[in-house]
């Protein structure tokens, strides 16, 4: 049926062959529709030239929208009294796949307190969350362990950015970690970010001075100023706090800094 | 009078820009300044407008300087713009194009030239991958082709990022019949960006951290001037439905003035392009878009323009005081200038953050007031499709909830049936929102233009001065989604970029209609390439014939297109960074 159609279209278009019809875009009048498969201004018949003008190319259109791209962050790198902490991240891939690498760790009086690394895939699932999943090596505190982890990270309502982590390790360890960040800006330069840190653990482990339950929390308010995207200094303070059988582990169970570092991305 | 910095500050215009400004001629010392007064299509020996059937043009590298600092672009010739191409209709054309990039060249070794609305055999349209196989250095690549139109259109690179390093120019088609209206003088004006970054780099950028050059998000002062002016509690609720989407009423626009200098004519306002007139003449400006992102606001104080030509098709004529030209349009105008010796050419970026502009004068050296750019405009929920004011949904819980699923349309007076979404968007991590009642929109002149006191354009004034050139009822429709993710800058058609999806299909010799819904709170200037768009209005009338469609958020528009072009054809949006990041298809047109 399409190709009696179209075998009657080319038959009008020959016929209207001989017409000039090469300025239809002129303004002239038009002559009123006939029925309503015919076209007012005719098909042009095809030719062999027209076939093989159309023959598709023999590259393939070189495509960007999936080329690898890269990213890498140090959210946090700044200095306390006595200490150094950082935190970072960093990933390469597509927009589908992408390799995370995370770390953040402390050093005070220039000994390594705490550091760790991990490696994760990471995947899109849903509109404003990736599933990560990967593993955690712990450099420190005491000996090194490592984790399996599986995770989210995203933006929930009310742009909060939120990262959470759940890690199985050896001789059926288990731990958590949920970081949530926000940005308020009080100009498009001068940002204020609060973040929030929890880590739980499943089991008493007194040799990294942590206890089940909640261990830590930790809360920091920082402000940075953006001298360009790529890098604002801040100021801050962080209150850190242990609780329950973490508390019991460790001689201070609260601890209160003011820190000054940066942020820098490229 | 304030000039808004890129920085939102008000201030003078600064002593940097005085010095880019001097450093506006385009092509650097040694190489010749840019000529001021070209681009004039009347006038003879002017050395960038090229005119006949036989052109060799070559592509290569130039060093060229817009701001202070010294970056190569690819260019024709050696010209930014490209020549300016003079063809008639009924001619054929021989355009021998030789690939002149260096070895090791950033923007790669191969390149193209696209005619953009130009009817040609698809081999003749050149994209490469899909009408041809590129134009690789030290090959020749001969475009043939029979002139079948006529009017303003422009050409460019259809090769990774080469567009918005410089490879773009105007190309006139004189018409065998005269035109319906008279004029004394005949001017291009094309609009563009220019960046001193690799656009490669800005590419990266722009997945990184889309953004990057949106330094007019909300503030805290923001919140507390909103809260004064409206009240806590509104003003809390606003701030919510803003937040419940994760998204930013200031996101005009990808990239802005923060990192693009605008140029007119490939010279910036510094630079001052002039087109002179004597006082009475009526003048014909040919305003072209030639951007890589950018859609600007145009208006020349003092002037009415007259619209008598959109995307090289004649129009009937329609008097503005101002016009959008969205990315890859053009718009034809006729101005009579008298009683002041200059009148300024303004074209600001839709997002307020800059402005090229140049001068319409009785003689070289003179300029006459610029004036500010206006102040910075946000969007607001029915600017987004949501088809109500913040205020009216301020009760609903937005937190978590999924827009599609939204009941808006159950919301009451005169609101269109919600909108239907294509089963590949949903549980799309790519697709960040989606329009909840949008309406075609076509006498709305845009955000930032309502109600300014001047007559804007819109697309309902735009009438072809001849009817619907085929007259058949479309066949079929085809109804396509335009989406993304913000955040992740990813960008498609029903939720899938160009390397996922499948070719339209087209049959040859039929009349059918595309129906394209924003589901974005982008605009997108939409091109189909090889054939005409016949815009129709709400009730499916024809309306303006273009081959570059605009859809702003919230948009639902259709169009007719007639398949009378065998091959494969881009379809695609014109905002580069989009097409790269995914928003294009292929459309074969088979018998
Ligand atoms: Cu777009």
């Amino acid at each position: 049926m399409k190709r009696l159609a179209l075998a009657l279209l080319c038959c009008v278009a020959l016929d209207a062959m001989a017409q000039d019809h090469s300025h239809h875009m002129m303004p002239m009048p038009m002559p009123a529709p006939t029925t309503g498969e015919q076209p007012k201004t005719p098909i042009p018949a095809l030719t062999d030239a027209d076939r093989a003008a159309a023959k598709p190319p023999m590259a393939d259109h070189p495509e960007h929208d999936n080329a690898i791209q890269s990213f890498v962050q140090f959210n946090r790198l700044e200095g306390f009294d006595g200490g150094l902490e950082w935190q970072g991240q960093a990933w390469i891939g597509t927009d589908t796949d992408k390799l995370w690498l995370r770390s953040e760790g402390e050093r005070i009086d220039e000994r390594t307190e705490a550091a760790d690394l991990e490696v994760l895939y990471g995947k899109p699932i849903a509109r404003w969350w990736d599933l990560v999943a990967g593993v955690r090596h712990d450099f420190k505190p005491g000996a090194s362990q490592d984790w399996a982890a599986i995770g989210v990270t995203g933006t929930t309502p009310y742009k909060i950015e939120l990262e959470a982590t759940a890690y199985i390790g050896a001789s059926g360890r288990t731990a958590a970690r949920i970081e949530a960040e926000y940005e308020a800006l009080l100009t498009n330069r001068l940002i204020l970010q609060p973040l929030v840190e929890l880590n739980l653990n499943g089991k008493d482990d007194p040799a990294r001075h942590v206890g089940a339950g909640l261990s830590t929390a930790e809360a920091g308010l920082r402000l940075r100023y953006e001298v360009t995207r790529q890098f604002a200094p801040y100021i801050g303070v962080v209150y850190e706090r242990a609780f329950g059988d973490t508390a019991d582990l460790r001689h201070d169970a609260s601890d209160t800094r003011v820190v000054a570092g940066f942020r820098i991305w490229f | 009078m304030t000039l808004r910095t890129p920085n939102g500050g008000p201030a003078q215009p600064a002593r940097r820009r005085f010095v880019q400004g001097l450093a506006a001629g385009g092509a650097v010392a040694g190489l010749g300044l840019w000529p001021r007064a070209s681009y004039a299509l009347q006038g003879a020996g002017l050395p960038s407008v090229l005119s006949g059937t036989q052109f060799d043009l070559s592509i290569g590298e130039t060093p060229m300087n817009f701001t202070g600092r010294t970056r190569t672009a690819i260019t024709v010739n050696g010209s930014l713009p490209a020549p300016l191409l003079r063809w008639r209709e009924g001619t054929t054309v021989d355009l021998r194009v030789s690939n002149a990039l260096p070895m090791h060249s950033v923007h790669g070794h191969e390149t193209s030239i696209h005619w953009h609305g130009i009817l040609l055999p698809a081999n003749m349209d050149g994209v490469p991958g899909i009408s041809f196989d590129g134009i690789h250095r030290g090959e020749t690549y001969a475009y043939r082709f029979d002139v079948k139109q006529s009017g303003t259109y422009w050409y460019h690179s259809h090769s990774a990022y080469q567009e918005q390093v410089g490879l773009y120019g105007p190309l006139i088609i004189d018409p065998i019949e005269p035109a319906p209206f008279a004029f004394d003088r005949d001017y291009v004006v094309m609009l563009t960006d220019w960046t001193d970054l690799d656009p490669a780099a800005l590419f990266a950028r722009l997945k990184k951290m889309p953004g990057y050059d949106n330094y007019y998000k909300r503030t805290l002062g923001d919140f507390m001037r909103d809260a004064r002016r409206d009240g806590l509690a509104e003003t809390i609720e606003d701030r919510k439905l803003w937040g419940a989407m994760r998204m930013t009423p200031t996101d005009l626009a990808d990239v802005n003035a923060n990192t693009y200098t605008y140029l007119l004519n490939g010279t910036t306002s510094l630079g001052n392009w002039t087109g002179l007139f004597r006082s009475g003449e009526k003048v014909r400006l040919r305003f072209i878009n030639g951007a890589s992102m950018t859609y600007f606001d145009v208006r020349i104080p003092g002037l009415k323009m007259t619209v008598v030509a959109a995307d090289g098709q004649y129009v009937h004529p329609v008097t503005v005081d101002e016009f959008r030209i969205a990315t890859a349009e053009t718009f034809d105008v006729i101005v009579e200038p008298s009683g002041q010796d200059a009148f300024t050419i303004f074209a600001q970026d839709m997002g307020r953050t800059g402005y090229v502009s140049g001068t319409l004068a009785v003689r070289e050296g003179l300029r006459a007031p610029v004036p500010a750019v206006e102040a910075r405009q946000i969007l607001s929920m029915a600017d987004m499709g949501h088809g109500a004011a913040a205020h009216d949904m301020a009760g609903m819980d937005m937190a978590g909830m999924d827009h599609a699923a939204m009941g808006h349309a159950a919301m009451g007076h005169a609101m269109p049936a919600a909108q239907h979404h294509p089963a590949s968007e949903s549980h799309n991590p790519f697709v960040d929102m989606q329009a909840a009642s949008p309406t075609p929109k076509l006498d709305d002149p845009g955000i930032g233009l309502r109600d300014n006191g001047r007559t804007v354009l819109t697309y309902s004034m735009l009438r072809s001065v001849f009817d619907d050139p085929d007259g058949r009822d479309p066949g079929r429709d085809i109804e396509l989604h335009l989406t993304g993710h913000m955040e992740r800058f990813t960008w498609g058609f029903n939720g899938q970029k160009f390397s996922q999806a499948e070719p339209l299909r087209f049959n040859y010799g039929e009349r059918l209609r595309i129906v394209l819904v924003n589901d974005t709170m982008m605009t997108h200037p939409i091109h189909l390439h090889g054939m005409w768009s016949d815009l129709e209005d709400a009730d499916g009338n024809f309306h303006v014939r273009k081959h570059t469609i605009d859809m702003p958020p919230g948009s639902r528009r259709s169009y007719r297109v007639r398949a009378d072009a065998l091959g494969g054809w881009a379809y695609h949006c014109h905002l580069l960074f989009h097409m790269e990041a995914g928003m294009m298809r292929e459309v074969r047109v088979d018998e």
